[in-house]
């Protein structure tokens, strides 16, 4: 508590700083209010092993591509064919594997290769003939969607192999000696408790402490304003908790799925693209004020053009996921889906006019719409109402930010 | 002398600030009147509390207009007793016509239809005051600063003004456009218009204020009148500062070296038309440790060829040759220039200079972020240690480097531009109008610091509307005209009248 020391008014700064950084908290307790609710009204079900697994692999297409889709928001763009483009990926999958005997490995970097190029053919336009993303994308929106109808034949195509489908459906074997696992679960009293998953989390949870402090102490080095102690404290624990408890939830189940590793592994890497590195640090550059980033030699062009490969990547990912959860690919596979994900990164507090929003942000946002999804679901919520909501609790985040924003100036 | 305006004792507070401190300005019917001050001496605010931006009870104090007393509740309320604001940044919309600018929010219509005639009959007899003769049909975006500025008079006075008051109606004219404006300020005077004046520049304030009130820090430090014979520069400047300033620029010894950028027979297209050309067969150099001003008026081509060196950011092709140090270097890209050695500070640096939304420090890394990274990996802490650096050395006011720039006044904005290219580390910084928009104190700071590079050897180039300044900080001067070099004069030689002749002789031959 050497924090107390410092100055004074403790309490007039941490006002300070909570006002200065309402978003991120506020969307970290949103999440978990929205939790906490459904967990209520839905009986338990929400936080069961089965569902809470299940909700992972439903939303993990949506995480990894709202992950691109910040980065493209970032740049001060949108991208609305991703919905499209995921469905053409699967689709294409699809037709490598079950009708032309393609192996699964090649096919996934065809998939993968195929989405750069879209991604590239895309960002050509947008960035070096600077016509506007909102209707190349549109266009691309189209394309793609009747690419999948006629590649498809406006057929489903199923079924993909078991090889194929454990991208989605698999879980991470435990490599632990089944013992461990067995007198853990002797212990809590489940049935079988996946050691890896628990192991994972508890590392995980380490870590995020490990990184903050770090942080801080760096901070103090440098004399950066830093969160106040109480803070910090509590949020981490929040993390902490919630990491372990839902990995403990997972491990008591079947353990970690594929898609979670896939999910946890894209997200990490693109959070420390976005904020340690000097291409992230010119991302937010370009958003942010392109001009100025041109004029202090940021070749700009290329930024934008290599976020819509990305996304373009990210969107084949997605596809590859999707059309394995599925195990067929239908020429509907991603429809308005590019809503879903723009929602996402926008309700993880990026900005329309670009260089504002996080990695972590986005997930949380992903994770958000998810929850409400599935929680509404289970109460029985009809698709209509369930529409509404999602409308509004959009609606409700870009006012906060806004209001948040005037309030301040 | 009947007053038309009283303020009274004006206290304006904002959290944690007192922008306003017992301010009292006094304006007399059919004059015009000048409030000068530093920038966040509480010149603007003193004005939203004129104009009802701050409703009446939002500060203390009493406001007198013509002879009742005022409480506005809105801007609404201001101007329906005929006190119009034209603001720096002009509130036209370009894509709409001058006749219906002139009248936005006024409109001349019979149950809701817009009668065309007559707002082209009125439209004419209003231009025709202020001395503009293109037609009320014309699109605003097609005319220039200048007159975009006229059509705000002429919109004000479509409303019945009664007391115009211009916020830096000069800042982005050239000197023609200026006087210009000057003498329709004069012009309306005589029609009973009375008006006040929010100016940088004394000057101007000096040719047509009568009476003029000086802020200084939220307070009221002095009030001169013209007839008196009180307003004089010197007065005005030492009363704004809160200190004699015997020289506005710092004593500089000159030493020129060798040959450090040496740009040969340089011209460039028009970005939109090819057989044009912007800039036309220019050549000239800087020396180590050199001060070189170029003047010329608005639209001369300065920033143009500044903008197209540094990385061909402006126009087509590009003809010509550029040296450092006597070696050919490309300049294709801004990131080729920067690598040559060469910086330049954008004129507006708003749009083209600052990323507004993010802290100071990720602005001054920007240019430079290699000099912070280890394989393309950030080390924040380093960053953060040359940000303080530049805070403490160029006196940025700021309580962290983590403040959004956009929270910056003018001149602390300026210095994290500066900041930013002196950490990109060149050998010539080009400077467009490096002290626009920035208050007398800030501007001594800056030229300070320009005095401080050329001793350590860099070349400087000045590119400036404000000949005093030129004059004040310069080696040599190049005057510009219409894309070509007109000739060089030495800092023995030069002088305004010289330098307006040469732009002026050249008109006549053309």
């Amino acid at each position: 508590m050497a924090d107390a020391t410092e100055t004074a008014p403790t309490g007039q700064r941490m006002l300070d700083y909570l006002s200065n950084h309402l978003r991120e908290y506020g969307l970290l307790v949103a999440l978990i209010v929205v939790m906490v609710f459904f967990q209520i009204t839905t009986n338990g079900t929400l936080l069961r092993p089965v569902n809470l697994t299940n909700l992972l692999l439903q939303n993990s297409y949506i995480v990894i591509m709202a992950l691109g889709m910040l980065i493209v928001i970032v740049a001060g763009h949108i991208d609305l064919s991703v919905g499209s483009v995921m469905g053409f990926v699967g689709a294409l999958a699809a037709v490598l594997i079950v009708t032309m005997d393609v192996p699964i490995i090649v096919t996934c970097a065809i998939c993968i290769v195929m989405g750069g190029m879209i991604g590239a053919a895309q960002g050509y336009w947008i960035a070096y003939w600077r016509i506007p993303s909102f209707i190349v994308t549109l266009a691309g929106m189209l394309v793609f969607r009747g690419l999948s109808l006629w590649l498809l034949q406006g057929q489903s195509l199923g079924p993909f192999p078991r090889e194929f489908q454990v991208i989605s459906t698999g879980f991470i074997a435990d490599p632990f000696p089944a013992g461990w696992g067995q007198a853990l679960a002797g212990m809590f009293g489940e049935r079988n408790i996946n050691v890896l998953a628990l192991l994972t989390g508890i590392v995980a949870a380490a870590l995020i402490v490990w990184l903050g402090v770090k942080k801080r102490i760096a901070n103090r080095v440098y004399n950066v304003p830093e969160e106040p102690f109480a803070f910090f404290v509590l949020r981490n624990a929040v993390v902490v908790v919630a990491l372990v408890f839902v990995t403990y939830k997972l491990a008591s189940f079947r353990g970690l799925p594929n898609v979670l590793l896939t999910m946890g592994i894209l997200t990490i890497f693109y959070a420390f693209i976005t904020e340690k590195t000097v291409l992230g640090r010119q991302l937010y550059a370009v958003g942010g004020n392109e001009k100025a980033a041109k004029l202090s030699g940021i070749k700009t062009e290329r930024l934008t053009f290599m976020a819509f490969v990305n996304m373009g990547v990210l969107a084949a990912i997605a596809g590859l996921v999707f059309a394995a959860r599925l195990n067929t690919a239908t020429p509907r596979a991603g429809f308005a889906l590019e809503l879903d994900v723009i929602a996402a990164a926008f309700i993880g507090g990026a900005s329309m006019s670009g260089g504002v929003g996080r990695i972590v942000g986005a997930v949380v946002g992903a994770l958000l719409m998810g929850v409400l999804n599935n929680g509404m679901s289970i109460m029985g919520i009809g698709i209509d109402y369930q529409q509404m909501i999602k409308g509004l609790v959009l609606l409700a985040a870009v006012i906060f930010d806004v209001y948040n924003k005037s309030k301040k100036a | 002398m009947t007053l038309l305006l009283e303020m009274r004792g004006i206290t304006k507070m904002f959290p944690g600030v007192r922008a306003l401190d017992n301010v009292n300005l006094r304006v007399a019917e059919g004059e015009i009147h000048a409030v000068v001050g530093e920038n966040g001496a509480g010149k603007s605010t003193l004005m939203k509390v004129l104009s009802g931006v701050y409703p009446a009870g939002s500060y203390e104090g009493e406001i007198h207009f013509a002879g009742e007393l005022a409480e506005f509740q809105t801007i609404r309320d201001s101007e329906a007793k005929g006190i119009i604001i034209i603001h720096q940044e002009l509130a036209l919309v370009p894509l709409l016509s001058i006749a219906e600018n002139l009248f936005l929010g006024n409109e001349i219509a019979r149950h809701g239809i817009i009668q065309w005639n007559e707002v082209n009959r009125q439209a004419r007899a209003l231009l025709a005051k202020v001395g503009i003769t293109d037609q009320p049909e014309t699109r605003v975006e097609k005319l220039g600063v200048g007159k975009q500025q006229l059509v705000e008079i002429a919109k004000a006075l479509a409303k019945n003004v009664r007391l115009l008051i211009l916020d830096e109606p000069t800042a982005a004219l050239s000197e023609s456009d200026s006087a210009a404006l000057l003498d329709l300020m004069l012009e309306l005077k005589s029609q009973g218009v009375t008006q006040i004046i929010i100016s940088h520049k004394l000057n101007e304030v000096r040719r047509v204020a009568d009476s003029l009130t000086v802020l200084r820090d939220g307070g009221t430090v002095s009030t001169m009148s013209a007839k008196a014979g009180e307003i004089t520069e010197d007065r005005i400047v030492r009363d704004m500062v809160g200190r004699d300033m015997a020289q506005r620029y710092p004593p500089r010894t000159r030493r020129a070296g060798a040959p450090l950028l040496e740009v040969r027979n340089w011209s460039v297209q028009h970005p939109d038309f090819p057989d044009r050309q912007s800039i036309r067969d220019v050549t000239f150099d800087v020396r180590d440790g050199e001060v070189v001003g170029i003047a010329g008026l608005m639209g001369a081509g300065r920033t143009e060829l500044a903008m197209s060196i540094f990385g061909r950011s402006y126009g087509g092709a590009t003809q010509g040759t550029v040296r450092m140090r006597g070696k050919e270097v490309s300049v294709a890209t801004v990131s080729d220039a920067i690598k040559a050695g060469l910086a330049y500070v954008t004129e507006d640096r708003k749009a083209l200079g600052l990323i507004l939304e993010e802290p100071i420090q990720r602005n001054i890394t920007l240019a430079n972020l290699g000099a912070v990274a280890q394989r393309g990996l950030l080390n924040e802490g380093q960053e953060t240690q040359v940000a303080e650096g530049y805070r403490r050395s160029m006196n940025i006011r700021t309580p962290s480097v983590m403040q959004k720039v956009v929270n910056l006044s003018g001149g602390n904005q300026q210095k994290v531009v500066l900041s930013k290219w002196l950490f990109a580390g060149p050998d010539v910084l080009i400077l467009d109008e490096p002290t626009r928009g920035i208050d007398v104190g800030a501007k001594f700071e800056i030229y300070g610091l320009i005095n401080d590079l050329s001793a350590q050897g860099k070349g400087v180039v000045i590119i400036s509307s404000e000949m005093p300044e030129l004059l004040g900080m310069c080696d040599r001067i190049y005057v510009m005209n219409e894309g070509a070099f007109m000739g060089c004069l030495t800092a023995e030689e030069a002088s305004q009248e010289r330098i307006m002749s040469m732009i002026v002789s050249n008109m006549e031959t053309v």
